[in-house]
């Protein structure tokens, strides 16, 4: 992967395969102690014990095409890489949350590119999971929660093409707000 | 910040409009392979990029374009198929968003299957 945005899309589908109905994504940076905390947490189908051991094995998948699962392998490796450290922690029929914690200034780490779209897709393509995202960087933060989105269109759904349109621009301006005067994550 | 202010204007505007399903019987589906694989090799451009021509020619009705997990096929991702109700799948490989817009221009909106794209002319080693 050449971004951390699209690990975070990766390994958000496998939450709404796991037929989540709340996906909570949060991206925080924190130049002060040169962290970049990301986790993906959902109350999908968990998984055991024996389960969360092996799913970090690149030769462990859920899946019956193929013989890989290289979703979780890959976003552990990137965190680590960077001298971060990555977690996993599910229980069957609660949910799984995944949290990685990048550091900044190494010189493995990735650029977190472009969540913004990464959070459209994830919300117009499963217009029937909710999802929250929070965004801080360096203390200004902007959060968007699907569920309050849904109030206000009363029925009209998610993926409806100018309701798609205003997401996208949501995000997009909230997040050039945050990281307005800021170094390039 | 942006407000949700705005949705309140877009409820409005849709509550006058119907929204046709899709059981129409012509209505066209276009899957984007989005596993791991996929977004690897750079399928997620390919899949804003139809999404974004559907929306803009005014075909929401009539092509829908989803996501789906691993196919099986990654060493050929990005893969686009193409389900058009009495005629055989289309599978489109190694796909790019400027392919995406000659297949959305020749396949999707003008009905020809873009025949240099698809598997059936790969080079199946």
């Amino acid at each position: 992967m050449t971004e951390i945005s699209l690990n975070v899309l990766d390994v958000a589908e496998n939450s709404t395969r796991a037929k989540a109905s709340l996906v909570t994504v949060t991206v925080a940076a924190d130049t002060a102690s040169d962290s970049l905390k990301i986790s993906i947490a959902d109350d999908g189908c968990g998984m055991d014990a024996e389960q969360v051991k092996r799913v970090t094995d690149p030769f462990f998948t859920t899946r019956t095409t193929r013989k890989v699962g290289l979703g979780v392998p890959f976003f552990k490796m990137a965190c680590e890489s960077t001298g971060g450290s990555f977690d996993i922690v599910s229980e069957p029929g609660i949910g799984t949350t995944v949290t990685a914690l990048f550091v900044i200034s190494h010189i493995d780490r990735m650029p977190l590119g472009d969540m913004c779209t990464t959070m459209h897709n994830l919300i117009v393509f499963h217009p029937d999971t909710d999802f929250i995202y929070r965004y801080s960087y360096d203390g200004d933060s902007f959060v968007l929660d699907t569920r309050e989105m849904r109030e206000i269109l009363g029925g009209v759904p998610l993926d409806n093409p100018e309701v798609s349109a205003y997401i996208r621009e949501y995000l997009r301006e909230n997040t050039n707000e945050i990281n307005a005067g800021k170094p390039l994550l | 910040m942006k407000s949700l202010a705005e949705l309140k204007a877009i409820r409005e505007k849709m509550q006058n409009q119907v929204n046709m399903r899709s059981d129409d019987p012509d209505h066209i589906r276009v899957v984007v392979g989005m596993a791991t694989c996929g977004i690897a090799a750079g399928a997620r451009p390919v899949l804003n990029e139809l999404s974004e021509l559907v929306q803009k020619k005014g075909l929401t009705d009539k092509i829908s374009v989803t996501q789906t997990g691993c196919i099986g096929l990654c060493q050929y991702e990005p893969i686009v198929e193409v389900f058009e109700p009495g005629k055989e799948k289309v599978t489109y490989i190694k796909m790019n968003a400027e392919k995406a817009d000659e297949v959305f221009e020749r396949h999707l909106a003008g009905g020809h299957v873009v025949d240099k794209y698809t598997m059936g002319s790969a080079d199946m080693k």
